[in-house]
C-alpha cells in the first residue's frame, strides 16, 4: 500500500495574548535576533500546551513533533479532549494556515470539510450556491454540471433549488451543504466535526456516505469527532492527540482503549485544578466541589462552593456530568428548576440534591457553569475528575460491569403466566 | 529501491515557509471558475441587497461631479482645459474611483473574508482578482454614463474631440487594476500585521486623490511639482483618459512608459508579498 500523506516533525506555534500592540518592536527584536543568528526569542522550546497552567511566554504549541504516514484508503479517526490540537492538525491539512515546523507530504488532492457550506451567499438560490460553494472546495464548473442532478437529489431540497437559500430553514441549509461537499472528487478527504449538526436521520445519511466514499471509493478519509460511536461506526484506525503531542497511532479500538484510560488518569485532578484558581480576580468564582451520597444512598448531593468578591444577585449554576470519553450523561441547571440564587460576598456554598437517579460508582467528570442573565461568571471548560464512592444499591448489591450502563434505576420484575391470569 | 523512488513523488508538500517566488499561479488557473463564480455573486448580491440597486451605479459619481464642478469649477476656478466642466472631473472621477475601489477592497481583504479563508484552502490570490474584475463592471456602468454624458455635450457642439490615444484606453484600465491591486495587497499584507493601519487607509486614499490630477490638469500644475504629481502612476493613466475621450491631456510616452513600469513593480511585490502573509495571517485574525 502506497502512503497517502506523510507527516514528519510537525509542529506549530501559536501567539497567546493581544496580538497587535507592540508587534513592530516585537518584529524589530525579532530581525535583530535573527541578523545576530540566534533563535527567536519568542519561542520558547518544550512549552506543552496545557490550558490549565498559564503559560510564562505568550507562544504555545498547539502541536509539537508530529510524526506520522497515513496508508492510502485509510479511514482515521483523530480523538483527543478539546485543545488537544485536533483542529490545527485539520488546518494544517488543509492547507488553511501553514506549519511552524516539520513538513506534509501528500499524495493525490485532499478536499476538506471543516464547516458545511462555507462561502454560502444568502441572496443566492440553492443552485447558484451549489456551484459557489463547489468552486471554493475546488470543483471546476463542468464537474459540478456534471453532478448537480445528483448533488439537489441527495440534499433532498429541490422543491426549493430556485430559492434564495436566507429562506431556508437551518436543517435544509445544512442538507445542501453537506451534498455538496459529498460529492468532492478527490483522493483524500479531512472532515471536521461537522455531522454535529443536522438531525438524527440526516447525521446517519452522512455517516453512510462517508462510509461508502472510504470504503468503496477506497479513498483516504481523517475524520475528527467527539462521537466515539461515529469514529468506531467509520474508521478502522485511530490518532491520539494529547496537549499537541501524538500519544497513539494504531487501529481504531486500542486507540480508543488508551484514550479512554489516560481520560480516567490523566485528566484535570480537582485538588490541581482549585489551588491553582486561587488567584482569580473574577467578580465570583468556583472555588471547590463536593459530590456524594446521602440518605440512605438514594439522593447525590452536589455542592458548588463559589467565592465571591461582591454580591451577586439571580446568578443560575449548570453542573454537567460526563462519562470517562466525556459524552455529557446529565446536566442539572437552576435554569431547568426556574430557580435563581443571589450570592452573599464571601464563601457561598449551591447545592444540588438530585432524586431518582443513580450513577453507578466509578469515575466521572463534570462541567460547572456559573452565571448570571448578563454575563458567565466563572465556567469550568475543562472537566474535573471526581469518583463516585462504591455504595450499595441493589438488593442484591451487584456491581454493574462496563456492558450494564451508567445508570441504576429503583426498578421491580414480576410474572405473569397463565396460571396467574387464570387466577 | 524502485518503492523508495516512488514515494519520493509527492503531489504536495506543505512547508513552514514558502518560496517567495512560487506565486501559485498554476492553482489560480485551476480555480478560474471560482474566480467567475465570485464575481458573479458580488454582482448578484449587490444589486438583490439595495433597494435601488445598480442606480448606486450613477447616484455617486453624478453627485460628486455636480459638487466638484460647483466648488472647483464655479468657486474656486480650477481650469478644465476649456472642456465642459462636468465631463472634466467625470472622466477623473471615474477613473480614480475605480483605483481606489480596487485598492480599499483589496486591503481589507484578508478581514472581509476571514471566516472563508479559516475553513477552506484555495488560492487567496482569487479573491483580490475577482474584486478588480468585479469593479470593473462598475467601472463599465460609470463609463457608460459618461458616454452619455459625452454624447449630450457633443450634440450641444461643446469644445472637445476624442483622439486616438484612445486606444490605449484598454491599456490604461489595466494599468489603473494592477496598480489598485498591488497597492491593496501591500495594504492588506501591513495592517494584518500592524493593524493600525488600516484607518490610515481611508483618508489616506483620500488624500491621494488630490496627488492626481482628478480635479484639475497637469498642465496648470507649477512646473516645480509637476514631476512629483506625473510620478503617480495614476496621474498619467487619468491624463491619458481625457486625452483619449476629450481631447485635453497631457501624454508623454517616457512618462506613461514610467507609470507601466512602476505600476508592474507595484503589482509584483504586492503578489509576494500577499502570498507571504497568506499562509499564516489567520492565527493573528
Amino acid at each position: 500500500m502506497a502512503i497517502a500523506i506523510k507527516v514528519e516533525k510537525l509542529s506549530k506555534a501559536y501567539q497567546l495574548g493581544i496580538i497587535g500592540t507592540g508587534t513592530i518592536s516585537r518584529d524589530i527584536e525579532r530581525w535583530w535576533a535573527k541578523r545576530r543568528g540566534k533563535e527567536d526569542p519568542f519561542l520558547t522550546v518544550g512549552e506543552v500546551n496545557d490550558r490549565t497552567v498559564t503559560s510564562k511566554s505568550n507562544v504555545v504549541w498547539s502541536l509539537k513533533d508530529i510524526n506520522f504516514d497515513i496508508q492510502q484508503g485509510d479511514a482515521i479517526g483523530v480523538i483527543g479532549r478539546n485543545g488537544a490540537g485536533k483542529s490545527t492538525l485539520l488546518k494544517l491539512l488543509s492547507r488553511v494556515t501553514a506549519p511552524t515546523e516539520g513538513t506534509i507530504k501528500v499524495k493525490g488532492r485532499i478536499a476538506s470539510l471543516l464547516e458545511v457550506g462555507t462561502g454560502f451567499h444568502p441572496e443566492l438560490t440553492g443552485r447558484e450556491n451549489i456551484y459557489l460553494n463547489g468552486a471554493i472546495l475546488g470543483m471546476r464548473k463542468k464537474e459540478i454540471d456534471y453532478k448537480l442532478d445528483e448533488i439537489i437529489d441527495f440534499s433532498g431540497v429541490e422543491k426549493y433549488i430556485d430559492t434564495p437559500v436566507k429562506r431556508y430553514s437551518s436543517g435544509m441549509y445544512v442538507r445542501l451543504a453537506f451534498a455538496v461537499a459529498a460529492h468532492l472528487e478527490s483522493e483524500i478527504l479531512i472532515v471536521d466535526e461537522v455531522l454535529a449538526v443536522g438531525d438524527a436521520e440526516f447525521q446517519k445519511k452522512c455517516l453512510g456516505k462517508m462510509k461508502e466514499v472510504s470504503t468503496n471509493g477506497g479513498r483516504t478519509v481523517l475524520f475528527v469527532s467527539h462521537n466515539m460511536a461515529a469514529i468506531q461506526q467509520l474508521c478502522s484506525k485511530a490518532i491520539y492527540l494529547k496537549d499537541g503531542r501524538l500519544e497513539f497511532k494504531g487501529g481504531v479500538a486500542e486507540g480508543m482503549n488508551v484514550y479512554y484510560n489516560s481520560m480516567r488518569s490523566g485528566g484535570a485532578t480537582k485538588e490541581l485544578l482549585f489551588t491553582k484558581r486561587k488567584s482569580s480576580h473574577k467578580k465570583a468564582y468556583i472555588s471547590d466541589f463536593e459530590v456524594r451520597l446521602t440518605d440512605n444512598n438514594r439522593k447525590i448531593q452536589i455542592s458548588v462552593f463559589v467565592e465571591a468578591a461582591e454580591p451577586v444577585e439571580k446568578t443560575e449554576i449548570a453542573v454537567g456530568i460526563n462519562d470517562g470519553l466525556g459524552i455529557r450523561l446529565v446536566t442539572f441547571h437552576s435554569r431547568f428548576t426556574a430557580q435563581q440564587f443571589d450570592l452573599r460576598q464571601g464563601k457561598n456554598e449551591l447545592i444540588c440534591l438530585v432524586d431518582n437517579f443513580f450513577l453507578k460508582p466509578g469515575p466521572y467528570n463534570m462541567n460547572i457553569f456559573l452565571g448570571n442573565k448578563f454575563e458567565a461568571l466563572d465556567y469550568l471548560e475543562d472537566p474535573i475528575e471526581f469518583e463516585l464512592p462504591e455504595y450499595v444499591f441493589y438488593a442484591a448489591s451487584v456491581m454493574l460491569d462496563s456492558t450494564q450502563g451508567y445508570l441504576m434505576a429503583d426498578h421491580q420484575w414480576m410474572i405473569k403466566n397463565s396460571d396467574y391470569a387464570a387466577s | 529501491m524502485l518503492e523508495s523512488v516512488e514515494h519520493e513523488h509527492w503531489d504536495m508538500v506543505i512547508e513552514p515557509h514558502g518560496h517567495l517566488f512560487d506565486l501559485k499561479l498554476r492553482d489560480v488557473w485551476h480555480y478560474r471558475d471560482l474566480l467567475a463564480l465570485l464575481v458573479r455573486r458580488d454582482f448578484v448580491s449587490f444589486y438583490k441587497q439595495t433597494v435601488l440597486g445598480p442606480v448606486w451605479f450613477f447616484i455617486q459619481p453624478l453627485f460628486i461631479t455636480i459638487t466638484y464642478t460647483f466648488v472647483f469649477g464655479r468657486l474656486a476656478g480650477i481650469s478644465t482645459q476649456g472642456l465642459p466642466a462636468p465631463l472634466f472631473y467625470m472622466a477623473g472621477i471615474t477613473a480614480w474611483n475605480y483605483f481606489s475601489e480596487c485598492l480599499t477592497k483589496t486591503s481589507t481583504v484578508f478581514r472581509d473574508n476571514s471566516n472563508v479563508f479559516g475553513k477552506v484552502y484555495f488560492p487567496r490570490l482569487i479573491m483580490p482578482l475577482s474584486i478588480i474584475i468585479s469593479n470593473l463592471i462598475k467601472f463599465g456602468v460609470q463609463l457608460g454614463m459618461f458616454m452619455v454624458m459625452m454624447l449630450y455635450y457633443g450634440l450641444k457642439g461643446a469644445p472637445f474631440h476624442m483622439t486616438a490615444y484612445a486606444f490605449l484606453f484598454p491599456l490604461v484600465v489595466l494599468q489603473m487594476a494592477l496598480f489598485g491591486l498591488g497597492a491593496g495587497m501591500i495594504v492588506s499584507a501591513l495592517t494584518n500585521r500592524y493593524r493600525d493601519l488600516a484607518f490610515l487607509i481611508a483618508f489616506g486614499v483620500q488624500l491621494a486623490m488630490y496627488t492626481t490630477t482628478v480635479i484639475y490638469p497637469l498642465s496648470s500644475v507649477p512646473l516645480k511639482y509637476k514631476w512629483l504629481i506625473a510620478l503617480n502612476p495614476m496621474t498619467p493613466a487619468i491624463e491619458t483618459f481625457r486625452l483619449g475621450f476629450l481631447g485635453q491631456g497631457t501624454f508623454t510616452w517616457p512618462s506613461f512608459g514610467n507609470s507601466l513600469l512602476t505600476t508592474l513593480l507595484i503589482a509584483g511585490f504586492g503578489i509576494i508579498i500577499f502570498n507571504k502573509v497568506e499562509r499564516n495571517f489567520i492565527d493573528t485574525v
